[in-house]
Parts: C-alpha cells; sequence; structure tokens
C-alpha cells in the first residue's frame, strides 16, 4: 500500500485504516478458524482451549488474538500516515463478508 | 413466580446484552447517518460528539458481555453431554435438538452459525468505537472510512440479529433450563 506522510494538520487516515482493517482481518480469521475447527480434527482438538464451551472457545480466542495483533502491527506501521484508503476499504469489506459467510454452516460444508 | 438460574443467565445474556444491543445499533446506524453522511451544514457540537462516543463504547461493552456471557456461561449449558441411559433429552438442549429431524436444523445451522457469527458484532463494533474516538468531528473530512465503517456497523447488525433471531428460536424449540430456583413472587393458588 502507498502511504506518503501527512501534510496536513487533520488527522491522517492511517490510524483508521489500520482499524478498519485489522477488523476485516479478524472477521476473516473468525471465518476461517471456524471452518479449520470443523473440519479438521486434530485442530479441532486443539481449539479446546475451555472444556465446556469446546472449539468455540479456541477459534474465538485466537480470531480476537489475529485482529489485536494485526490492529497492533498496522496501526505502528501507519500512525501519522496518510494511506491509499481504497484498496484498504475494499479488502477489509471483502474480508469481512468472507468472514461471515464462512460462518454459514452450509456454505462451510460445501467446502 | 419463579426462575431458575440458567434461564435467568439466558435471559441477562440475551435479553440483557443482545436485545439491548440490537436496538442501539439501529440507533447508532441512524446517528451516524445523520451526523456524517447527510448533507448537514451544523457542525456537531462537542456534547454531540462526547454524546455518540459514550453511546458506542457502551455498545461495544453490550456486544462484549453478549457474546462471552452467551459462549462460557450459558452455551456449555447447551451443549452438556447427557449421562449414558438418559431418555428425558429435555434438560439437554443441543442432544435434544438432535433427536429428531423435525428439530436437528435448529441445532446444526441455528447454533452451529450463531455461535461463530456473532462473534463478528463485537470486533466490528468496538472498531467502530475506536474510529469515532480517535477522529471525532474529523470524520467528516474522511467520507471514505466513515463510508466503511458505517458498512462494518451494518455487519454488526446482521450478525446481532442473526444470533438474536436463532437465539430466539433455539429457546423456545430447546430452552436452557435447570439450576436453582429463584423465588420471585410468591403468589396465590386457585
Amino acid at each position: 500500500m502507498n502511504t506518503t506522510a501527512a501534510t496536513t494538520t487533520s488527522l491522517p487516515n492511517g490510524p483508521g485504516a489500520a482499524a478498519v482493517l485489522a477488523a476485516g482481518i479478524g472477521s476473516f480469521a473468525l471465518g476461517l478458524l471456524a471452518v479449520l475447527a470443523d473440519k479438521v480434527p486434530s485442530i479441532k482438538s486443539w481449539m479446546n482451549f475451555s472444556n465446556p464451551t469446546g472449539p468455540l472457545s479456541g477459534v474465538t480466542t485466537c480470531a480476537i488474538f489475529v485482529w489485536l495483533a494485526a490492529w497492533a502491527i498496522l496501526q505502528m506501521r501507519w500512525r501519522g500516515r496518510e494511506v491509499r484508503f481504497a484498496p484498504v476499504s475494499r479488502i477489509a469489506l471483502i474480508l469481512l463478508a468472507l468472514g461471515m459467510l464462512l460462518t454459514f454452516p452450509p456454505l462451510a460444508d460445501l467446502l | 413466580m419463579e426462575i431458575t438460574v440458567r434461564s435467568l443467565w439466558t435471559l441477562i445474556h440475551g435479553m440483557g446484552f443482545g436485545a439491548l444491543y440490537l436496538m442501539a445499533c439501529s440507533g447508532a446506524i441512524v446517528e451516524f447517518y445523520r451526523r456524517y453522511c447527510t448533507h448537514n451544514p451544523a457542525p456537531p457540537t462537542g456534547r454531540d460528539e462526547t454524546f455518540l462516543r459514550i453511546y458506542l463504547a457502551i455498545m461495544a461493552a453490550l456486544a462484549w458481555l453478549a457474546v462471552i456471557t452467551g459462549s462460557y456461561i450459558v452455551y456449555p449449558w447447551y451443549r452438556a453431554k447427557p449421562p449414558a441411559g438418559t431418555t428425558d433429552l429435555t434438560a439437554y438442549p443441543r442432544y435434544f435438538l438432535l433427536s429428531s429431524p423435525h428439530t436437528s436444523a435448529w441445532h446444526n445451522i441455528g447454533m452451529e452459525w450463531k455461535e461463530y457469527i456473532a462473534w463478528i458484532a463485537p470486533i466490528a463494533i468496538t472498531m467502530a468505537a475506536v474510529v469515532v474516538l480517535q477522529y471525532g468531528r474529523r470524520l467528516k473530512d474522511h467520507p471514505a472510512l466513515r463510508n466503511t465503517v458505517l458498512c462494518f456497523v451494518w455487519a454488526s447488525l446482521l450478525a446481532a440479529g442473526v444470533a438474536g433471531f436463532f437465539g430466539a428460536m433455539l429457546n423456545k424449540n430447546a430452552p436452557v433450563e435447570g439450576g436453582d430456583t429463584i423465588h420471585l413472587i410468591q403468589g396465590e393458588a386457585k
């Protein structure tokens, strides 16, 4: 992603872009991990962080970790910078949509 | 008038946090649109700004409370495995639903979808709350950013709506019951 140093006094779009893209990455990680935990027995048992809750505990904990880690990394890279927002927005919304679709069991069963 | 501890927690999770979040979500979308997306020449005041920041922070808290109580308090009761030889499965909602082809899809589609998609709501609304906290009225200068944030708020409404709908239907078909009984009001028998 092309970035340039912010020259205006208003807050640059970098921190906002970081937040938006990280939320997309987190949503996609959630959907992907949900499918993997459903399809791969070894991942399912590894995701069993808490016995009463089962694999849901590991899937959601890992997705939250991925989201926050992505946010922290992007925030460090884009803080105080202007980024080309259109591709960031497009990728974030695609990841969000994929994440939501992957949580839908009939669709996940087709994979 | 009595209620079991498990019913009370289901109520707190669904009605207390989930339903309140859904209602707040529609309010946030209207407020977002009214403030940033219309051709309103009047800039938002400091009080307006503070209101939206607190509103979104409360929404984020509600979303997290809804998914955490759902996943770690109510869901374990829902998925509890019945002891071998149990014939009455009403205290074990997951197994009760799966025991009949007429109800199994409520679990296989309803719960399996709800348990994961619900977690997109706190991710999306926390992001929206942080962006509004960071940018405040300067969000008006970033139309593409605020439109993307608004899309995430819509997605959180959809995620919470799916979770809320299936939560209500699952509780109607196989309620999570049991635990100690709390006596609310002593009535009169006729």
